[in-house]
């Protein structure tokens, strides 16, 4: 419940007060981040072309932009992004759908949880890449053994996070759907669910890093497409261009799925005091 | 004349005892608790702290199991909760991920008895009685205390209770919000014509809002005495400094005292 956030008490402020000054404050912080961005970009452009910096080792923001328009251009690039998106959304769609509702059973039956807790509690503390040879014994090089590693990384986070949520639920919200003669299902529906989805978006959220990571690992493990393939390759021959294009592709997907969660999020959370949407 | 209509709640020697996993003792918490409520009656309960009241109330809607006698409503027997029976608790705890009307039709909801379009004007209908119109789409956290408490009893009265069972609704409220709120009260509980159990620390709002004043002994809590409430149906809160109000406070008050003095929670006089 206590959701208030420093950026939403500035933002009550400045629309009390609309004058010129609180213009710059509400667009203060993105303008300074891009101004030093394009600052650096400039630098390293600069530093390039003046032959300070090998574009072996470093590349340059112009050299990244044409390598990465050639690859769309021949098509080069597209089995590489299918090929990730298709591990990535196969691995946390089950993810989600295995975590959540075993979160919730976990969170609710505390006997449940004694028996699965162990498990989850070591694979949780393991490194999951650390398990990255096992999955390819079992799954092989394709789709099967990233698909699988992306599920191990995100899987845990969601399901510790639910099984959190769960457990926190409000006494008095149970009370009060018991005393409405609430069945057991009910009793999910109307009050397990709502009230831990604000931490279950959180373990989707932390879920989503750990997913990213376990693809680009498992590709750069052993592959024959895919984003981590293509860095790991461009790597090895020392094309740092295309190293910089795949890093650059990773990091796009990593920030518009974390947009897009954060999108729900407030959704969500319309309900909660200082976060109306 | 009572004996000729059955009582809408009928409590029958019901003992209760709480048994505590830990210390491996039981605890006596209700002893021979006897106790009818005509239709339309509003009944409060009294007695000192930690004596059992809310104990005996949660048994009454059938949250807790009774380990002697029986509880009828309307010749029912109680063994779980029931849609004859709504509990208003004495923290809202309205969800808070509900607007108020979806607050109010949850009972329905999930009794599943009425389509979307009826449970809708029910609950507009009781944000009216409440008199909370024009907060229907409103959050909880966007009302304040004695608000939350009109949507608490509003859920309540959603169910249409054959008996509404309130516990302290007032007690997290301001000393001024509660004064008004125990008018409210009395005046939503009378348009809707219900029978009411009633929990409180507060004598003279267990006088202003019942017919009767039920005195729980200390724990194992006996009723030590019934206390008929002689004041007009309709009332206000200036009634609370008439002589025959104070002289009925202080009478239950020292009744109270007897049973804090016999337990050493207080030092006799």
């Amino acid at each position: 419940m206590d959701a208030t956030s420093p950026a939403t008490d500035k933002e009550t402020r400045a629309t009390r007060r609309p004058s010129r000054r609180s213009w710059w404050r509400r667009n203060e912080n993105w303008i300074l981040g891009s101004l030093s961005m394009l600052a650096f970009l400039c630098f390293w452009e600069i530093a390039v072309r003046a032959g300070a910096v090998n574009p072996l080792f470093t590349s340059s923001p112009s050299r990244i932009v044409t390598t990465g328009f050639a690859m769309f251009a021949d098509g080069s690039i597209y089995e590489h992004l299918q090929a990730s998106a298709t591990e990535f959304f196969t691995g946390f769609a089950l993810a989600v759908v295995v975590g959540v509702p075993l979160g919730i059973l976990m969170g609710w039956y505390s006997r449940l949880n004694a028996v699965l807790e162990p498990f989850v509690s070591a694979l949780y503390a393991t490194p999951r890449i650390a398990l990255l040879p096992l999955v390819v014994i079992w799954f092989g090089i394709g789709l099967g053994s990233k698909v699988a590693i992306v599920f191990l990384g995100a899987i845990f986070p969601i399901l510790v996070n639910t099984i959190t949520g769960v457990r926190t639920i409000d006494a008095d919200f149970i009370k009060v759907a018991r005393s409405f003669g609430s069945t057991d299902r009910q009793m999910f529906l109307t009050v397990a669910l709502p009230s831990s989805v604000p931490m279950l978006l959180t373990g989707l959220r932390l879920g989503l890093g750990h997913a990213l990571v376990g693809i680009v690992v498992g590709e750069m493990y052993g592959a024959t497409q895919g984003l981590g393939y293509l860095i790991a390759v461009a790597g090895a021959r020392f094309q740092t261009d295309k190293v910089m294009v795949g890093i650059l592709l990773i990091a796009s997907l990593g920030i518009a799925l974390t947009e897009l969660l954060r999108a729900i999020e407030r959704r969500f959370e319309r309900w909660r005091p200082n976060q109306r949407g | 004349m009572a004996a000729a209509r059955p009582p809408k709640l009928d409590v029958r020697h019901v003992s209760l005892e709480h048994y505590n996993e830990r210390t491996q003792q039981a605890l006596a918490v209700l002893d021979d608790i006897d106790l009818q409520l005509q239709e339309g009656e509003l009944v409060s309960i009294v007695g000192p702290s930690g004596c059992g009241k809310t104990t005996f109330l949660n048994a009454v809607d059938g949250l807790i199991a009774v380990t002697g006698g029986e509880i009828r409503v309307d010749g029912r027997l109680v063994d779980r909760p029931g849609p004859d029976r709504a509990f208003v608790f004495q923290h809202d705890s309205l969800f808070p991920w509900r607007t108020v009307v979806r607050n109010i039709t949850y009972g329905l909801e999930l009794q599943g008895r009425l389509a979307k379009a009826e449970m809708q004007e029910r609950a507009r209908s009781l944000v009216d009685l409440v008199g909370l119109k024009g907060f229907e789409e409103h959050y909880p956290h966007e009302l304040s205390g004695g608000m939350r408490q009109r949507v608490n009893i509003a859920r309540a009265l959603a169910v249409s209770p054959e008996i509404l069972l309130l516990d302290e609704p007032f007690a997290a409220l301001d000393a001024q919000t509660r004064e008004f709120m125990q008018f409210e009260l009395m005046k939503i509980l009378a348009r809707a014509k219900a029978t009411a159990l009633f929990i409180t620390h507060q004598i003279s709002e267990a006088i202003f809002l019942s017919n009767r004043i039920v005195v729980f002994s200390a724990r194992p809590a006996r009723i030590k005495d019934i206390v008929a409430v002689d004041l007009p149906a309709v009332r206000t809160l200036a009634m609370k400094h008439d002589p025959g109000f104070v002289a009925l406070e202080s009478r239950i008050w020292r009744l109270i005292e007897e049973e804090a003095a016999r337990t050493g929670m207080i030092a006799a006089a």
